[in-house]
């Protein structure tokens, strides 16, 4: 947000008051000059992986050998997740507000010239409306971003994460300040409470209520009492908490330190994901920055709350997000849950009473105190408050990160924020919640997608991960693929879910053989039943879910699968047989040179064919067909 | 041999003697010398006062922890729900038939690891593999070939008896 290389304090000064917090951040909005350009490059997972590293060096180089004046020196900064992940890497440009897309090195110097040095925009790398070719100079214009309420994810994509003063500049630490110096700790509670936040983290406890329970639970047992965030973010399809950390890491930060004074913890927890390298070292240098600030550690602006925090990494076990797997293996042990007849908040992390909440639910926190629990309580619907961040993927056109009130409806998100399909056909189902959600049919496309209409359609909020599905996908294979997972993962401590799903992936494994009997599909449903009464934890209860929706929505597929022997979205391997359309053959040989087997045959500008009996349907020709001659049955 | 012990003796250093640490001293031992030696597991083991077949159960629950050698280069291959949405199965069942090795496995000339791994959120750019960390994207079969091609380049005089790929 503020230009990169203007240096603000050589040696950093603890913040003893909330006036020096103030005072500090007028310093840093003082020394910001409207007129020099900035450019932002996205640097989140999607964009790295896109070049946008290569991209930042060849801005910088070019700004150095274009002999740019001095005046229009842009500042150059790499920002977290800026959200239209599919078109990256992304770009934002101050103070021209433009907005580029799939920016890649070669086009640095265009950039400088054009835009930095002559003031114009650079018209290829604007985004472009799939439909009607409309050209969007501004973020804000394009639908994608148009149709969001960005509230969590406001600063990410803005700030250099990497940098308190940015984060200080657009506000941060303001609300740790008026609890400080306006707040008891109750009024603190009371806030959350009233505010209605639920847990980001899947199954929307109310995170006031749980607060209240550990302070109950203080009463009897006497403090220590621990705060920990749940980064684990295991959902294969999600990284929005990632994108959280990675983007704005002191908002989670924050949010950690007020829950921290609101229940009197001294010491904090943060638990993330080990596949998450970038979140971790950016939460590490916050950490450090805030401490170096007098924000974090002893005396936080220079009051009498002391409090420190720590990273634990996680060693790559999904099981690990469940609070009580969460709790033994910052103990360092084998992450195994246990029965929750004494809830966590009594006896957590040591045996000892402990607040837990997902990332995004702490990153929630401080706008609650700093604004106030009415202003978030008119967000959203009445039992589900606020926003969610999904990550909107699959086969849907705008791929990426986005943010909108609770009870939006599920085909405003997919099909105007995500641009709906390619190809412009309807989706046929939404997966939310991950492994432990569900499947949403397009017949049910405007159920507003809240905690509680989605736990009643079958499905789950869960942590957010939103995949959409066409034609040519499965319910039988993706019903398979979360039990595969699931039961990979499985700690295996209790039996329903140790036997249980490996029975339930064995009995879809024969759908796809096509060797199943309907009947197969009732035992399925019941041992599903059995599973969600009796597994230890919510792994293992919430398992059968993306299987028992797709039951429910898709029968007939189902049906397809063990009476007629087919997989309709010609998916299951046992199930179809690929061919050549002599029609759409050009005979240019390119299937029968890729083909592992070597069984497609024919002469060069005449129709190949496929020998079937020694076809391993690896679909290696029907990707490689520029022709669409290859058909799957 | 004595290399590994100093690599251990000064991680060690970073951590108290208690079991609470035993996971991050697995973990830099793991990152500094690729896997988890039994001799490590030794050191390890007494450093945070747990018994050795404690801290075996602990690096056995895990998935990130390697208790074998991986090879020069690892290959992992996503298989979030996007990427399996897009193939990746397909991507897995194709390194497979080109390295020879099933997923999980090293080539026996140790230049070549497989893996999968839980989604590593980069969805939009879906099917994924990360070849020694780095992303490579929209993958598909003709791709593969060109990068483990890239790779044997490298290594001059490798294709000689190595893994035929």
């Amino acid at each position: 947000m503020f230009n990169g290389n203007v240096a603000l304090k050589t040696e950093v000064n603890r913040l003893n008051s909330h006036t020096d917090l103030n005072d500090f951040r007028q310093q840093i909005l003082d020394s910001y000059d409207p007129d020099r350009p900035e450019i932002l490059v996205c640097h989140g997972t999607g964009c790295i992986a896109n070049g946008s590293v290569e991209l930042t060096q060849a801005l910088k180089k070019a700004c150095q050998t274009m002999g740019v004046d001095a005046k229009i020196m842009p500042g150059i900064k790499s920002t977290g997740c800026q959200g239209l992940c599919s078109k990256g890497p992304l770009v934002h440009i101050k103070p021209h507000g433009l907005f580029y897309q799939r920016v890649k090195a070669k086009n640095a110097e265009e950039i400088i010239q054009k835009t930095i040095i002559e003031n114009k925009p650079v018209k290829h790398l604007l985004y472009k409306d799939p439909q009607t070719g409309e050209l969007f100079h501004k973020e804000e214009d394009i639908p994608f971003y148009k149709k969001q309420k960005r509230y969590v994810l406001k600063n990410i994509g803005k700030i250099d994460p990497t940098r308190i003063e940015d984060k200080i500049a657009v506000g941060g630490y303001q609300a740790l300040a008026k609890a400080l110096t306006t707040m008891t700790p109750e009024q603190v509670v009371e806030q959350i409470t009233k505010s209605g936040l639920r847990g980001r983290g899947g199954a929307g406890f109310p995170t006031g209520r749980k607060w209240q329970g550990a302070l109950k639970a203080i009463e009897k047992k006497g403090r220590p009492v621990y705060v920990v965030v749940n980064g684990d973010e295991g959902d294969p399809g999600a990284f929005m908490d990632c994108a959280i950390m990675e983007g704005d890491p002191h908002a989670v930060l924050e949010g950690l330190i007020l829950g921290a004074y609101a229940l009197g913890a001294e010491m904090g927890y943060l638990y993330i994901r080990a596949e998450y390298p970038i979140a971790i070292k950016h939460l590490q240098i916050a950490m450090e920055q805030a401490k170096a600030y007098g924000l974090l550690g002893e005396n936080i602006l220079g009051s009498d709350f002391c409090f420190n925090a720590q990273i634990n990494r996680g060693a790559g076990a999904f099981v690990c997000g469940e609070s009580t797997a969460l709790f033994t293996s910052i103990e360092g042990k084998a992450g195994n849950p246990r029965p929750k007849y004494v809830r966590s908040v009594e006896e957590g992390l040591w045996g000892r009473p402990t607040v837990l909440n997902n990332v995004e639910t702490w990153a929630n926190v401080p706008m609650i105190v700093e604004n106030g629990a009415d202003w978030y309580a008119n967000i959203g619907v009445p039992k589900s408050t606020g926003t969610k961040v999904f990550c909107l993927v699959g086969k849907v056109n705008n791929v990426g990160l986005v943010e909108v009130p609770m009870g939006t409806p599920l085909a405003e998100i997919v099909e105007n924020i995500g641009g709906g399909l390619p190809g412009g056909a309807p989706f046929k189902a939404v997966q939310t919640g991950g492994p432990s959600g569900g499947c949403i049919p397009y017949h049910l496309k405007d159920l507003p997608v809240d905690f509680d209409s989605l736990t009643k359609a079958g499905a789950m909020m869960g942590s957010g991960a939103m995949i959409v599905m066409d034609d040519r996908d499965c319910v039988v294979d993706v019903a398979r693929y979360f039990l595969r997972f699931l039961e990979e993962e499985s700690c295996g401590k209790c039996l329903p879910c140790r036997l249980g799903l490996s029975r339930m992936r064995e009995i879809l494994d024969n759908f796809s053989h096509g060797c199943g009997e309907e009947k197969d599909i009732d035992d399925l449903m019941g041992l599903a039943q059995a599973i969600q009464d009796g597994a230890l934890c919510a792994l293992g209860s919430s398992a059968p879910n993306p299987c028992l929706t797709t039951i429910k929505f898709f029968k007939d597929e189902y049906i397809a699968h063990v009476r007629d022997q087919k997989c309709p979205a010609g998916v299951c391997k046992d199930l179809i047989t690929y061919s050549i359309d002599p029609e759409a053959c050009t005979g240019c040989m390119s299937c029968s040179r890729q083909c592992p087997q070597g069984c497609i045959s024919g002469e060069k500008k005449k129709p190949h064919a496929i020998d079937e009996s020694a076809c391993i349907r690896c679909g290696i020709c029907m990707e490689t067909c520029k022709f669409k001659a290859v058909i799957v049955r | 041999m004595s290399d590994q012990a100093d690599i251990i003796e000064e991680i060690m250093g970073r951590y108290p003697g208690k079991p609470e640490y035993l996971i991050f001293l697995l973990q830099d031992v793991q990152a500094d010398c690729g896997y988890i030696s039994p001799e490590a597991m030794n050191l390890i083991s007494e450093h945070a006062c747990v018994p050795i077949t404690q801290a075996y159960s602990v690096a056995t629950f895990y998935q990130s922890f390697r208790l074998e050698p991986k090879g020069e280069h690892e290959v992992r291959v996503c298989l979030g729900t996007a990427c399996h949405l897009k193939g990746g199965q397909r991507i897995v069942e194709e390194l497979e038939r080109k390295l020879n090795i099933s997923a999980g496995d090293t080539t026996e000339d140790m230049m070549f690891t497989l893996n999968s791994v839980n989604c590593v959120g980069a969805c939009a750019l879906s099917p994924v593999i990360l070849v020694d960390g780095k992303y490579e994207t929209n993958i598909t079969a003709n791709k593969i070939e060109k990068i483990l091609k890239q790779i044997n380049n490298e290594h001059a005089g490798y294709s000689e008896g190595g893994t035929n790929v």
